[in-house]
């Protein structure tokens, strides 16, 4: 399985990663850790007439603590690097429990957060972890930046708001807050493959113990990550107990639309998703009043 | 003899050069001038070919050739039946046999359709986008039943109701013992196989050196002997004109002896026509339409009994999934017929299986062979036997084994061999009882499981039960000789994927010349360094190649007795061989190194008496009257969650008796290495075909193999009842590992979840956490 | 579609290179058959069974999803550059052999490669944590035990 030809530049600034990229627009396709895209092109499912390695753009790779909105982190952060930051584990404790289920060590040595978020697959992990944490992705062109909700960002499968000359520069999280707790759970057929189903929750305390906000998001439940918004609202402004879990769980599972694949029947995936709430929203809310 | 390395954990002689990445696969073979190919496959699952137009691809900048089956001319047949239907009476067999390249028809996605010569694969798999082919669908045949019907589509047009072959067997009377039995249990079982899916993918590389008028082709196959002589055949030439070389192959497992794959028959033709070296080297996402594979059957099967769980006869009729070609003839479902019988005394059978010829790729056998649907049947049919006669599982099994002075024990029908499925050897009995008590089986039942219970954990125990006919003929041969260095060559006919030849056979030979192993080479796979053999298949190396190893050292030790005895002037009986040398018992100082021995033995100077033949060389050959019977047993504690069914192990011991053990690091490396596929077979494994005979998961992100996480530790121990087929009493070990794994999955899953009690049997394997799902909706 | 070729300098094994490569040849292929270092294997190049990984920069990553092109610069370790010779032995190449944690030995190269820096990173693992680092390995004749087996003895052995 040899890739079609193709043309292949290096770009060593940001500019003339863009300058190349507004140039050929579609037919170029940015190259970061290449884990998601290379296989494609060995499959021959993608033919970029031109590549453009952007992986010595390193002043984008790194996270940085901007309060207060939160950490930047640059588009060319390799997994294996924010997995070995012990400010994940502290800060982002979603994106921390996420890891180790994405892919395989050898895979997030060079994937990029960036990459992966770009590429938009619907059963990926990071982006209904970036959903549930409501983050921003800052693209940048030669026209100019924006900043992009994440819920704005993921307009389809494979398909994201990124337009033909713009490139994901940044991803901008919140840092974990006080009160708060979160859970990442999946459920697939062995370690590292995408997800059946994967649930990613936060859940943040009031004074009082109740519910302040809670965001639940899921992988592989639609044609882009999925906000279960119903379910997350039902919490806000409650004690969560067993029954307002049961409640969201059973919530999530009617109103996901997930496709179905060769691994699981759609039935089983609505099941998994219900199960999964529980189980997510049941350690978050244990995390949160440990917190 | 001293045996000091038979037996032993030998560290093996190959591993420093796999280790170092400087052993030799095939797509290391480099040569001058080579040419690369990529074939164009169809598409569709069944089609009528209008037309390829390759004249574009010709056109293409570094493309050398682009070939039809047109182009092939007369060279153009179908490939030989390998194997033929064995000597059973009654039985239809309608013999298709695959193709080089497609004319007029394609039967299976993959099927090739024309292959391009370049000057890199890059290049080549460019030019077959420039191949313009017209395809005109037909109904895929994909269905086995509906295969059947008079009206379904037809694979081979002139073959109605794709049926491929109807076989019955049995032995006494079914019918009669129904009648008087106080139990019948009978269900419908479908049992799947997959994909061998070996790290290594195939390949093959031709040389056709007009110079010399030879011919030399590496190729990954487990047969090179059968291989070099039917491309001879077919290319007009004489077998001394050929050279097949299986280098170091990445894993075999069955497959790779399939033979005159259409790349296999191609390739040389290309390579002579071009006079120009070619490889072709298999992707992944053509091994899994390119590369044989096992599939499904479906078992409509009950088994009579007495009150007291006695089995007093079973009878099976099932469908079998061969694809779209037959030509390995019945071996899968024979196999699943005999091995059914297991270690029970089944003295009434009836067995019928019906060959159904599909849209897809064609089944061969993949490390089982077909044994693991006859073995799921008989297993499962006993777990719900015992459950209504409320029996233990393992009581159930103990009260019907073959007696251990019941041996040879002739169970009649014919076997893959040809020859009556005769158990040579066996104990079963210990065998259960070591798996139990490995496993913790009446502890857990007792304490354990309702403990975990108590906790809302949901832990089961399974055990089952196999026979294995393994070391099955034709024959084997081999070549010991000693070298003036005082080193030893051995040369067989079969290849090696892995299994240890290098060694296990050095190890037989060591004792024998009292040399070490790791003085001793072995040649395998190499039709010029030995001309004859049947290859690497059926769990037969160790035993039958291992035997003729055997038989040619003895000779050789023989010959240089009697030759040291000369020297010595001394009697044979005072001599004794170690260390590399020959020395006189009893007197200090008196040795001859065997290297000096091997230069006294081929003068280049004067005379010999007659009848002396040169060198410390010899060889023999071995062939069994039948194959020698391993069997074991093998036991696991899994824990499953209720609400996602996913599955963890939680305990897995095998017990397993192959007889004398050669080395006991490779066999349990065996064992583990067959229970890792059975554990892909059982619970994540599965080629799914949709309705129009499409693979939707052709890759190995979605065709899941077994990873370290997947594989539980594995204790293993070994009981061991001496083949008396053959002098060295071995057994064979190959496949044993991946045999009763699915049963044994089913059996715990319903323990861990109570189904059974709740009316819900596990009938089919693979299983998965969707399928448990699918299968326990009337619990929600 | 058109291509290009671009000339690199690649560090193999202590070994600079200097070559020219179309843009599209596999960082793996590269390997094998511009270098002649074919002790890299390939198994699927898709990035799932782990045959292909080498050392790049000192990370375990998947050859067969990186471009030559991509190499330029960069410093590479194959199994090759493992052990001096086939007589002085890496000691995970030891322990795999005295373990038996290869029979084929195709995807042995992969593992070796993997292994060395997890075992860099985690000097003293338990088996739980060998079995997760060794899960983007696929094996198909081992079963994983020896290999396990093997790993830990190595840990061992390095330690000391």
């Amino acid at each position: 399985m040899k890739p079609a030809p193709f043309r292949y530049v290096a770009a060593w600034t940001l500019d003339q990663a863009l300058q190349l990229k507004a140039q050929y627009g579609d037919e170029a396709h940015f190259l970061a850790g290449g884990q998601s895209l290379v296989p494609t092109m060995n499959f021959r499912l993608t033919q970029p007439a031109v590549l453009i390695d952007i992986n010595r753009l390193s002043e984008y790779a790194g996270v940085k603590n901007c309060p207060p909105e939160g950490l930047r982190i640059g588009a060319l952060t390799r997994y294996r690097n924010l997995e070995r930051d012990p400010a994940t584990a502290r800060d982002l404790p979603l994106v921390h429990e996420a890891l180790p289920h994405i892919a395989h060590p050898q895979i997030r040595n060079r994937g990029t957060i960036g990459g992966n978020l770009a590429h938009a697959d619907p059963a990926s992990e990071m982006p209904a972890i970036v959903l549930a944490l409501a983050g921003k992705l800052r693209a940048q062109s030669v026209r100019g930046e924006r900043r992009i909700a994440a819920a704005d960002f993921f307009v389809g499968a494979l398909s994201t708001a990124l337009e033909p000359d713009e490139m994901l520069v940044e991803v901008e999280l919140p840092v974990a807050q006080p009160r708060s707790g979160a859970c990442f759970l999946e459920l697939a057929r062995r370690r590292g493959d995408f997800a059946i189903i994967g649930v990613a929750c936060t859940l943040r305390l009031d004074e009082q113990g109740r519910c302040a906000a809670a965001r639940i998001a899921l992988c592989n439940a639609g044609d882009t990550p999925v906000l279960a918004a119903q379910a997350s609202d039902s919490l806000v402004g409650r004690r969560v107990g067993a029954a307002e879990i049961d409640g969201a769980a059973e919530l999530v599972r009617r109103s996901i639309e997930p496709g179905g694949n060769v691994h699981a029947s759609k039935e089983f995936q609505h099941h998994i998703a219900g199960v999964l709430t529980g189980r997510a929203l049941a350690t978050a809310v244990e995390r949160a009043g440990a917190a | 003899m001293a045996t000091r390395n038979f037996g032993a954990p030998v560290r093996r002689n190959e591993d420093a050069r796999l280790l170092s990445g400087q052993a030799l696969f095939i797509d290391d073979v480099e040569l001058p001038g080579m040419l690369h190919a990529a074939f164009l496959r169809s598409n569709l699952a069944h089609a009528a070919i209008r037309s390829i137009d390759v004249s574009a691809a010709r056109a293409r900048d570094g493309i050398l050739a682009v070939y039809t089956a047109a182009d092939l001319g007369d060279y153009w047949a179908p490939g030989p039946l390998l194997v033929p239907p064995p000597p059973i009476a009654g039985l239809t067999f309608n013999q298709r046999t695959q193709v080089p390249l497609a004319k007029d028809k394609v039967r299976h996605v993959g099927e090739p359709l024309a292959v391009v010569l370049a000057q890199s694969r890059y290049l080549a798999e460019d030019a077959l986008t420039d191949i313009a082919v017209e395809l005109d669908p037909l109904p895929a045949v994909v269905d086995l039943e509906k295969a059947l019907a008079e009206t379904s589509a037809r694979v081979h047009d002139d073959v109605p109701g794709n049926v491929a072959a109807r076989v019955r067997q049995g032995r006494g009377n079914y019918a009669a013992t129904r009648a008087r039995a106080d139990h019948i249990v009978g269900r419908r079982f479908r049992y799947d196989h997959g994909a061998s899916s070996p790290i290594e993918t195939r390949g093959v590389v031709a040389n056709w050196d007009a110079r010399a008028d030879q011919l030399t082709v590496w190729d990954t196959t487990q047969a090179p002997v059968f291989l070099r002589n039917g491309l001879a055949a077919m290319l007009g030439l004489s077998e001394r004109q050929v050279r097949v070389i299986a280098p170091f192959v990445g894993g075999g497992f069955g497959p790779k002896i399939m033979l005159f794959y259409p790349e296999e028959v191609v390739i040389p033709w290309a390579a002579k026509k071009l006079n120009r070296p070619v490889k072709w080297i298999e992707d992944r996402l053509e091994h899994f339409f390119a590369t044989t594979q096992e599939r499904g059957q479906i078992h409509d099967a009950e088994m009579a009994l007495s009150r007291d769980g006695r089995i007093l006869g079973v009878k099976d009729t099932f469908l079998h999934d061969t694809g779209a070609y037959d030509p390995y003839g019945l071996t899968v479902p024979i196999n699943s017929q005999c091995t059914l019988l297991g270690p029970y005394v089944i003295a009434n059978y009836e067995s019928t299986f019906t060959a159904v010829f599909t849209n897809k790729p064609i089944v061969t056998p993949y490390r089982g062979a077909g044994r693991q649907h006859g073995v799921f049947v008989i297993e499962r049919l006993l777990d719900l036997a015992a459950h209504e006669l409320k029996l233990d599982r393992a009581e159930i099994r103990r009260r019907n084994f073959i007696p251990p002075d019941a041996f040879p024990y002739n169970n009649e029908i014919i076997y893959q061999d040809f020859a009556p499925l005769q158990y040579d050897s066996g104990n079963y009995a210990p065998i259960l009882d070591k798996a139990l008590d490995l496993i913790g089986y009446d502890r857990f039942l007792a304490e354990e499981q309702p403990r975990l219970r108590a906790q809302g954990r949901h832990v089961g125990v399974g055990v089952t039960c196999y026979v294995e006919g393994t070391g099955i003929g034709p024959y084997e041969g081999a070549k010991v000789q000693v070298q003036a260095n005082g080193k030893v060559s051995v040369a067989t006919g079969i290849g090696t994927q892995g299994q240890g030849h290098f060694t296990v056979f050095a190890q037989i030979v060591a004792d024998q010349l009292g040399v070490e192993v790791r003085d001793i080479d072995v040649v395998t796979g190499d039709t010029d360094q030995f001309y004859w053999g049947a290859g690497t298949f059926a769990s037969r190396g160790a035993v039958v190649a291992g035997n003729a190893v055997n038989e040619a050292a003895k000779a050789v030790r023989q010959k240089i007795l009697k030759l040291a005895a000369e020297h010595f002037e001394c009697a044979e009986e005072d001599l004794e061989i170690a260390n590399g040398a020959v020395s006189v018992v009893g007197i200090p100082g008196q040795a001859v190194k065997l290297g000096a021995l091997a230069l006294k033995a081929n003068p280049m100077r004067g005379a010999v008496r007659p009848g002396t033949e040169p060198g410390l060389e010899s060889t023999q050959y071995f062939g069994p009257p039948s194959g020698a019977t391993a069997s074991g047993a093998h036991a696991m504690i899994v824990e499953v969650d209720p609400q996602t069914f996913a599955l963890k192990v939680l305990k897995y011991a095998v017990v397993h008796d192959c007889g004398t053990v050669i080395n006991p690091l490779i066999l349990a490396g065996q064992i583990h290495g067959g229970v890792a596929q059975g554990i892909g077979n059982a619970f994540y494994e599965q080629l799914v075909f949709d309705d129009e005979g499409q693979l939707l998961n052709a890759s190995l992100a979605e065709y899941l193999l077994p990873t370290a996480l997947d594989v539980p530790h594995m204790q293993i121990a070994h009981t061991e009842t001496v083949s008396p087929l053959n002098p060295l009493g071995i057994k064979g070990a190959g496949e044993a590992g991946a045999i009763p794994v699915g049963p044994l999955f089913a059996q715990a899953i319903e323990d861990a979840l109570g189904l059974l009690d709740k009316k819900i049997e596990l009938l089919e394997i693979p299983l998965s956490p969707n399928r448990l799902f699918e299968l326990t909706a009337k619990l929600r | 579609m058109t291509t290009d070729t671009h000339d690199i300098t690649v560090t193999v094994n202590g070994t600079q290179y200097r070559r020219a490569v179309e843009a599209r040849t596999l960082l793996s292929d590269f390997l094998r058959h511009d270098l002649s270092l074919a002790g890299t294997h390939v198994g699927c190049e898709q990035g799932v069974c782990g045959a292909c990984t080498v050392l790049f920069d000192g990370a375990a990553v998947r050859s067969c999803l990186m471009f030559a092109a991509q190499a330029d610069g960069h410093a590479i370790m194959t199994v090759e550059g493992l052990a001096a010779d086939r007589d002085h032995l890496h000691p995970l190449q030891e322990s795999m052999r005295d373990c038996h944690g290869l029979q084929c030995g195709y995807c042995t190269p992969g593992i070796l490669m993997t292994m060395k820096v997890f075992l860099e990173e985690t000097p003293a693992p338990d088996e739980a944590q060998i079995r997760e680092a060794l899960s983007g390995n696929l094996c198909r004749c081992t079963g994983y035990q020896h290999i396990v087996e093997a790993v830990a003895l190595a840990a061992e052995r390095l330690r000391r």
